[in-house]
């Protein structure tokens, strides 16, 4: 007879039984890296297309450019598929000669053609950061005169409206979009006319050191050594895991059953402190934590106001003890890692400072105001520290907790008071984050630049025509001069008070080494990862 | 009344869609610029926003949704690229595989420590039970899954980490029915096959954990009620054995009203365990789900949506039949 102990027993072992047979691998197979990242954010691989961070940095190891920053000092700029190039005196032709010796994925050689063919598409296609390339004047009409191929290994590129800054356009050729696609390809999978759009949304075409092998949404993605490529990396596969949960991940590392993990939290990153097998590599990005103040508001109109908010907040206290590793200060609106950064900052917490202006604006009994911010960590510690640090000087903060797509929309609706968000730069020149926060030239409705600036009402002429003119300084040195004085005066008086640059931190498994983290994401390169 | 039940089912799917669609617009996230991004310039937003059809009346959008329905198109997912059929059809056996597993060790523990518990009310037996069942409900999922994996995973070694498969198994079974466990097995790919149950058992076992908990509380209710009929008595009085009494008759009275609570639990854990999902990275549904939703993606939310439902009005209909065959007087 079935007894109630003889059932229990042999459930408990039935239960128990997968666990038991199975043995824990202690590390992953030879020759491939696996690393755990959160990958819900990828859209699209086509480079004309994809502008989210993974996507992004797969893109960066499959495709090559005409030019890319060097990874040791981004200030300088390098050929990658150009083996040189010229820019005429008067800032407007450019002139790239490509190396003979590349290959795309599927065996074609890279030509000028390609690399035409890439920038017509970007234009052509338009989609989100089409503008990068777009910006200089390129129109669908226009492209085809003014980018061309003059032999099979020259590209000439002429700008269309008026000169700009050679470092910029430079800058905005070696950013993602500006990645060389294998034009046969493509045209051989295109439908409807969409230059090889929807296929390329999932799969790669390109000369760099891997080629994508399977993207499952929300699962994982393989790249796999591109057979053509002339530098071989020297992991023939890597496997990005999407691991959604931080401590999953560092659990996983931990057991050495993957090799990298991407998005540790600051409480995590401080418990490996301690670990020898691990080690941790960072590099600053040109991500910015920042609050916008909306100048509908009366109160948060006057400058003695946004002094105050940027004297309230203890900026030291948030990077130290919230986001220790992953967050460091930056009062500017150009983080550290961007040419042309100011690398210091002014602001420190004084209170009676604060309150002091707060009653030059005729408001020594503060105010009340809401904050709008993203409900996620490290986000919402640092509200309530804000909230804490303006409560000091009487102002009276609601918190509006919300997803960071709804945050979004209402900033872009222009619906908010406060509002603390986070901005990534578009390319590594300071005009993204300078246009972006100074250049307001139409606050209606109708305006065809719709960024910060916009966003919050800001309309500062003077600053908006001191950025358009950076832009198109030519020469280097007055360049990064007038950025230099654009944001002490954005300091001053901006309504914006900025508060962190983001680092981007990788814990290495044991024995993992030779990763490099690029300021931008399509800038980080897998090809020298090894493993001991 | 069977036939009542099948009639219902469109007007309840109609109700879904429609309840879904409405939230889906006027939830407080642009989807264009979940779309385009942040940064995406005006006439790209605006672009986007009318291939999306969103500047059609409310109503035109409905009615487009509804006859592209009609013809088996959901639409496609913005986050996947992918139709939002082919998704649920790749997102969903993970979720069957998983939910599956768990109800079946839930139903094999849990009704049998119920009914013991109930037939020794108020012993030590019941008293354990009850501390274990309560843990069972109380304990948030997440808090269990990352304590497995601490103890299971990393401190004890004998359980696999988080996903399907070792990475070193990864693209090795030709997919068939996209549940690994059974695509293995059909591919007669044995070590592949132990590595996938292997990373199955934990989120399997503490989703059964969850769903077994609430199965024995409610069994071990409906026994204590039925052990008190006079009909028990009756049977004790005939000289029946112990179990029979136990089994035939107190048992077979109940099993109608668990079939219920069962077919419930199953939908509740089909409709995917978003929490489980998530810290055990299993590519389900409830992940699939969760992410639309965050990233504003409303064919995917509206499709997985009426899957869900699909589920539930299924099982309930599933419910009904079983009614039929364990109850002589439903007929």
């Amino acid at each position: 007879m079935l007894t109630r102990r003889t059932l229990l027993a042999s459930s408990a072992a039935a239960v128990a039984a997968p666990a038991v047979l199975t043995q824990a691998r202690a590390a992953t197979p030879k020759g491939i890296a696996v690393m755990a990242r959160r990958i819900d954010d990828i859209v699209s691989f086509d480079p004309a297309e994809s502008y989210e961070f993974t996507n992004g940095e797969v893109d960066g190891n499959c495709y090559r450019r005409l030019i890319r920053p060097n990874l040791d000092d981004v200030t300088k700029i390098e050929g990658d598929l150009a083996e040189s190039w010229t820019v005429s005196p008067d800032g407007l032709t450019f002139t790239f000669k490509l190396r003979r010796d590349a290959k795309f994925d599927s065996g074609n050689p890279v030509t000028a053609n390609d690399a035409v063919f890439s920038l017509h598409r970007v234009v052509k296609l338009n989609k989100t950061p089409g503008f990068i390339i777009t910006q200089f004047g390129f129109k669908p009409d226009n492209v085809e005169q003014m980018i061309r191929a003059l032999d099979d290994y020259t590209l000439e590129m002429k700008l269309p409206e008026e000169a700009e800054a050679t470092s910029f356009v430079q800058y905005c050729l070696s950013a993602n979009i500006g990645s060389v696609v294998d034009m046969k390809t493509a045209m051989a999978n295109q439908t409807n006319g969409d230059l090889g759009n929807a296929w390329l949304k999932s799969r790669t075409a390109g000369a760099g050191p891997y080629k994508l092998t399977e993207w499952a949404a929300s699962d994982h993605v393989i790249i796999d050594t591109n057979p053509q490529a002339a530098e071989k990396p020297l992991m023939r596969r890597i496997v990005i895991r999407h691991v959604a949960d931080p401590s999953a991940q560092l659990l996983l590392l931990q057991k050495g059953d993957v090799d990298m993990a991407r998005d540790l939290t600051s409480d995590q990153l401080k418990s490996v402190a301690g670990d020898k097998d691990l080690t941790v590599v960072s590099s600053p990005q040109g991500t910015s934590m920042y609050i916008a103040m909306n100048q509908t508001m009366p109160e948060l109109q006057k400058v003695q106001v946004h002094q105050a908010i940027k004297w309230a907040i203890d900026y030291d206290a948030i990077a130290n003890n919230i986001t220790p590793n992953t967050w460091s200060v930056c009062q500017s609106f150009l983080p550290d890692a961007l040419p042309g950064a100011l690398k210091s900052n002014a602001f420190k917490k004084d209170v009676a400072k604060a309150k002091q202006l707060l009653a030059e604006a005729g408001l020594a009994n503060g105010f009340a105001a809401t904050m709008d911010y993203v409900n996620t960590s490290p986000s919402s510690e640092i509200a309530q520290a804000i909230q804490a640090d303006l409560a000091a000087i009487g102002i009276k903060l609601s918190l509006l907790p919300g997803d960071q797509k709804q945050v979004i929309t209402k900033t872009r609706a222009r619906q908010h008071q406060l509002a603390m968000l986070r901005w990534g730069t578009d390319y590594f020149d300071p005009n993204s984050n300078c246009q972006a926060w100074c250049e307001n030239p139409d606050d209606s409705d109708q305006s065809k630049l719709k960024i910060l600036a916009w966003r919050s009402h800001f309309v500062d002429q003077e600053l908006t025509s001191e950025s358009q003119a950076a832009v198109r300084e030519l020469d280097p040195a007055k360049r990064i001069a007038l950025y230099h004085k654009i944001q002490q005066q954005f300091m001053e008086r901006a309504p914006f008070a900025m508060l962190l640059q983001q680092d981007a931190v990788t814990v290495l498994g044991k024995g993992v080494s030779g990763f490099k983290v690029g300021p931008m994401p399509d800038y980080t390169q897998y090809s020298k990862i090894t493993k001991a | 009344m069977l036939a009542g039940s099948f009639a219902s089912i469109p007007l309840t799917l109609f109700g879904l869609i429609l309840v879904t669609f409405l939230i889906g617009r006027v939830m407080p996230i642009d989807p264009v610029i979940a779309i385009a991004g942040d940064h995406a310039p005006p006439d790209v937003i605006a672009a986007v926003r009318d291939k999306l059809g969103l500047d059609k009346p409310l109503l035109v959008q409905f009615w487009i949704y509804l006859v592209n329905l009609v013809h088996g198109d959901l639409g496609r997912s913005v986050m996947t690229t992918h139709p939002v059929t082919a998704d649920i059809v790749q997102f969903f056996p993970a979720t069957l595989e998983l939910a599956t597993t768990a109800i079946i060790i839930a139903i094999v523990v849990g009704v049998p420590l119920g009914v013991f518990a109930a037939a020794r009310q108020g012993s030590r037996f019941d008293h354990v039970v009850r501390v274990v069942s309560l843990a069972g409900q109380s304990v948030p999922v997440f808090v269990l899954g990352l304590l497995c994996l601490l103890v299971f995973y990393v401190k004890l070694g004998i359980a696999p980490g988080t996903g399907q498969l070792d990475v070193a198994y990864e693209g090795m079974v030709p997919r068939v029915t996209g549940m690994l466990v059974v695509d293995s097995l059909i591919a007669g790919d044995w070590d592949s096959f132990w590595d996938a149950l292997a990373h199955l058992a934990q989120p399997a076992l503490v989703l059964a954990y969850f769903s077994m908990a609430y199965i024995t509380r409610m069994t071990r209710a409906f026994m204590i009620e039925s052990l008190s009929g006079e009909y028990i008595i009756t049977a004790r009085a005939k000289g029946l054995s112990a179990s029979r009494v136990l089994w035939r008759h107190a048992f077979g009275n109940i099993a109608v009203r668990l079939v219920t609570v069962l077919a419930l639990a199953y939908a509740g854990l089909l409709e995917g365990a978003v929490i489980t999902e998530t810290v055990f990275s299993w590519p389900g549904l409830g992940l699939y789900l969760t992410v639309s939703l965050l990233n504003a993606d409303m064919n995917a939310v509206l499709g997985a949506t009426l899957v869900v439902g699909l589920i539930y009005l299924i099982l309930n209909l599933l419910a009904d039949v079983l009614y039929r065959l364990l109850d002589p007087r439903v007929a």
